[in-house]
């Protein structure tokens, strides 16, 4: 079961990354306008990627 | 037969034979030509999967040249660090997913354009472009020959710190809830280990780190409710964060004290989800509150920012913030005025109404003072500025505005009500319990005290109202009512006085036909001769007896200013005129026209006199009609429970009548009131008591909008109004404002049935604690089962449906 010593800490770290990398994407805006990226979605088309 | 643009049914004249491509208006060829020409077809196929209402194109064919000025690019214009300059205007039109398709393809359409991201929410675009390249101008009128006219949006500087608070809700939520989901975790190994004993080492693991999570929550996204809790002991006045930090507090002292003494229950699990769980309602209701307020916003941003100035002889259109006093400006027929000034030249009649309330348009001549706000409904004139901004009378008013919205005290919300009483119940049970106990098991009484403080810690009573409030902006906004805060629904729904501005509120705010009596073989003349003249009952007359008049003949007429018209036709001569011109020319009017001018004038409208050949052929009133479902509106609001008065800035006497033909006796109707005076009333009806609504149009109400328990907006407002009042209605007429207070009112019934549910899980919860027999199992199935009942409750009732009775 000590084990657990190892695997604690290692969840734990997991969760920080987790909060961590979300406070990433928020503080880089990703989360400001959430109606327009899924609309934006349906209007792309193979022609625009290649140009 | 469809547009072949907008998908809308073509209008019969409209309709092109043989060809394939229709159209319902010329907005819609415009775009239409303009997205063949681009190749841009694939706009459709988006358009026809999009879901929502359509609507014709509209484009103003205008010259953007303002959006090039010095002035407009110190305010609206940014520039990026790699030297692209980047502006966010407002776009009118944008709906749907083809809307994001066409408007992003900018800068395949415009060279120079770097990047264009659409908001669909908030319906503004963000552009960088190379100024070197192209001048903003021309992209704007690119935008609106798509059928996207642009504004400029509010500054930045506030759409990045509504951004910034954005996000600091989210990663508090992110950091509580991960919190709140590994303490829960853990807390399952602490249930199993009740069961079936686990090493005291693990044990210890366990309670450990749970309670450094805890701390974290408490200290870092739980810090809100701390706050809030402290600043209602130092100000003496109850609030919801109160009891609930009483609880956060005395769980995590506890638990921290079982933890180090490595006995007794600990609570962490329940505390970290309430911070959680409370911390998610709170998000919502500011998204929804921002929503409402960013869609009154674009309402008032959609008003024209420009003027046009005379400069050496030459007309230019410059930003309002590039108008200095000493200027001269031009204001055409249809245009707002700009700032204050003075007619130097040309003559026109101005609707003062959202400045004044009155409903008659003014005459105005060289000399004559005119204010910004106000609307030119003749032709055109030429002004000098001596105001600006801040400086005119609808700036001041605005002043006044901010003023009386800082001084309104806040309405007392039902959750803080209650907040008070539960606190001292609960806390009075604490010492109860504790000198119970302390009889029976002296080394018990502490723990049951403590624990009854911390399962009684209100997480379902904290979200029963944000989440109803939550549920029923969402209805309302999708029948056309924006509100600004859940405060305004709860001061609804207590009866109290309805104070009604009279033009545009309880009338329709423009000059139209409202009696006609006559032979029908002079309409086609009155109809062919008014055409020809740019005055305001003219122009009533036209659009209400056009549709019965039939084929036009061709008139000569002669105006004789401020009498009358004499027309002139093949083989026929009338006289269109005011009663006293028209007696004066044929000797006297006859009776039975006479009751006609008498049940016209009684109304509170303007009567026109037709005579042929020496006797009256036709007699028409001219007014502003009040709304078709004023009078069964005002009848139900007084069912409902309210005083309905009037309270207008025009003639007394218009006002009167206009009342009684609502059914409102003139005891409750002030007319001529100043827009201070409009405040003071609403000031004394709040004195008596009650809930005072306001609800009014004008910039002369915007005052005693902010200065009401809620001011409510009706369609068509000016800015200062929109501003300031808690409610916007977008439809017309009063049968919305029953609609709110209804909505108002299911919703405070959800709040109530809400609060009852999660009180009764707080009895079950205390009598436990009281008891003894609770322990952090039962409680952390009792707290999600509670706030649960609540988030269904809420979202499964109707608070804003149609009402099966109508208005």
């Amino acid at each position: 079961m000590s084990v657990l010593y190892v695997l604690f800490p290692l969840a734990l770290g997991l969760a920080a990354v987790a909060v961590a990398a979300f406070y990433w994407a928020a503080r880089s805006g990703q989360f400001d306008d959430l109606e327009t990226p899924p609309v934006r979605l349906l209007g792309d088309d193979p022609d625009d990627e290649r140009g | 037969m469809n547009c072949t643009h907008c998908a809308l049914p073509v209008p019969r004249a409209a309709i092109e034979p043989g060809s394939v491509a229709q159209f319902c208006c010329q907005g819609c060829r415009t775009v239409h030509d303009f997205l063949r020409a681009h190749g841009l077809e694939r706009f459709y196929e988006l358009q026809a999967d999009a879901p929502g209402p359509r609507a014709p194109a509209h484009t103003t064919g205008g010259g953007y040249e303002h959006v090039d000025h010095p002035a407009f690019r110190e305010h609206h214009v940014s520039r990026t660090l790699d030297g692209l300059a980047w502006v966010e205007l407002c776009l009118e039109g944008l709906r749907c997913a083809a809307c994001v398709w066409v408007v992003e393809r900018l800068p395949a359409l415009q060279a120079g354009v770097v990047e264009a991201r659409v908001d669909l929410g908030r319906r503004t675009v963000r552009i960088a472009w190379d100024d070197r390249r192209v001048a903003l101008s021309r992209i704007a009128r690119l935008l609106d020959s798509l059928g996207y006219p642009s504004h400029p949006a509010r500054d930045s500087d506030r759409v990045e710190q509504q951004h910034r608070e954005h996000r600091r809700l989210l990663v508090r939520i992110a950091v509580a809830g991960a919190i709140a989901g590994n303490v829960m975790v853990m807390s399952f190994a602490l249930f199993g280990g009740m069961f079936t004993p686990m090493a005291r080492e693990f044990d210890a693991l366990f309670r450990w780190t749970s309670l450094g999570l805890a701390i974290v929550s408490l200290l870092g996204p739980g810090r809100e409710f701390l706050r809030g809790a402290l600043a209602a002991l130092r100000t003496r006045t109850a609030h919801m964060d109160l009891p609930v930090a009483i609880g956060l507090v005395a769980g995590v002292a506890w638990g921290a004290a079982n933890t180090i003494r490595g006995v007794g229950h600990t609570y962490f699990e329940s505390l970290t989800a309430v911070i959680f769980l409370l911390l998610v309602g709170r998000y919502l209701v500011y998204r929804r509150q921002r929503a409402a307020e960013d869609a009154v916003e674009l309402l008032f941003r959609v008003a024209p920012a420009t003027a046009r100035r005379i400069e050496d002889g030459a007309v230019r259109e410059v930003p309002l913030e590039a108008l200095a006093c000493g200027d001269r400006v031009e204001v055409r027929a249809g245009d707002s005025v700009p700032a204050d000034g003075t007619v130097v030249d040309g003559c026109s009649r101005f609707d003062l109404s959202l400045l004044t309330g009155e409903s008659a348009p003014r005459e105005v001549g060289p000399g004559q003072r005119v204010w910004a706000g106000t609307h030119n409904a003749g032709g055109r004139v030429e002004v000098l500025v001596e105001a600006t901004g801040t400086a005119t009378r609808a700036g001041r008013l605005m002043e006044l505005v901010e003023r009386f919205a800082r001084e309104r005290p806040p309405v007392v919300r039902i959750a803080d009500r209650i907040a008070h009483r539960f606190v001292l119940a609960v806390l009075g049970l604490a010492v109860v319990t504790a000198a119970a106990w302390w009889s029976i098991d002296p080394e018990r009484a502490l723990e049951h005290s403590i624990a009854l403080l911390i399962v009684t810690c209100p997480c379902a009573l904290g979200l029963a109202t944000p989440l109803a409030v939550v549920a029923a902006i969402g209805q309302a906004a999708r029948r056309g009512i924006l509100v600004k805060g859940g405060a305004a629904l709860e001061a609804l729904a207590a009866p109290g006085c309805i104070l009604l501005d009279k033009t545009g509120t309880l009338t329709c705010g423009s000059t139209r036909l409202v009696a006609w009596e006559g032979e029908p073989d002079v309409l086609p003349l009155v109809v062919a001769a008014e055409l020809q003249v740019a005055h305001p009952i003219a122009r009533a007359l036209v659009l209400g007896l056009r549709a019965d008049a039939g084929e036009l003949p061709s008139v000569q007429v002669a105006a004789v200013p401020g009498r009358g018209l004499e027309v002139r036709a093949p083989g026929r001569e009338i006289t269109i005129g005011s009663p006293a011109w028209i007696a004066e020319r044929i000797g006297a009017i006859p009776a039975p026209a006479l009751r006609t001018i008498e049940a016209v004038t009684a109304r509170g409208a303007t009567p026109v006199v037709v005579a042929s050949g020496g006797r009256v052929v036709g007699c028409a009133g001219v007014g502003d009609p009040v709304h078709a479902d004023a009078t069964p509106a005002i009848a139900a609001l007084r069912r409902l429970g309210f005083a309905v008065r009037v309270l207008s800035g025009d003639d007394p006497r218009a006002a009167t009548a206009v009342a009684r033909e609502v059914g409102i006796p003139s005891r409750s109707v002030e007319g001529g009131a100043s827009p201070e005076r409009k405040v003071d009333v609403v000031r004394r009806a709040r004195a008596d008591g009650g809930c005072v609504i306001m609800v009014g149009d004008g910039v002369n109400d915007a005052a005693a909008l902010a200065a009401a328990d809620v001011g409510v907006a009706v369609g068509g407002g000016a800015e200062a109004s929109l501003a300031a009042a808690d409610v916007y209605l977008r439809e017309p007429g009063l049968g919305p404002l029953v609609e709110l207070v209804r909505g108002a009112r299911r919703t405070m019934h959800v709040i109530r049935r809400n609060m009852r549910v999660s009180l009764v899980y707080n009895l079950i919860a205390a009598g436990l604690a009281v008891s003894g027999r609770i322990d952090p199992l039962l409680a952390s199935i009792l707290m999600p089962l509670s706030s649960l009942s609540v988030v269904t409750l809420s979202y499964r009732s109707r608070t804003f449906a149609p009402s099966e009775t109508g208005v």
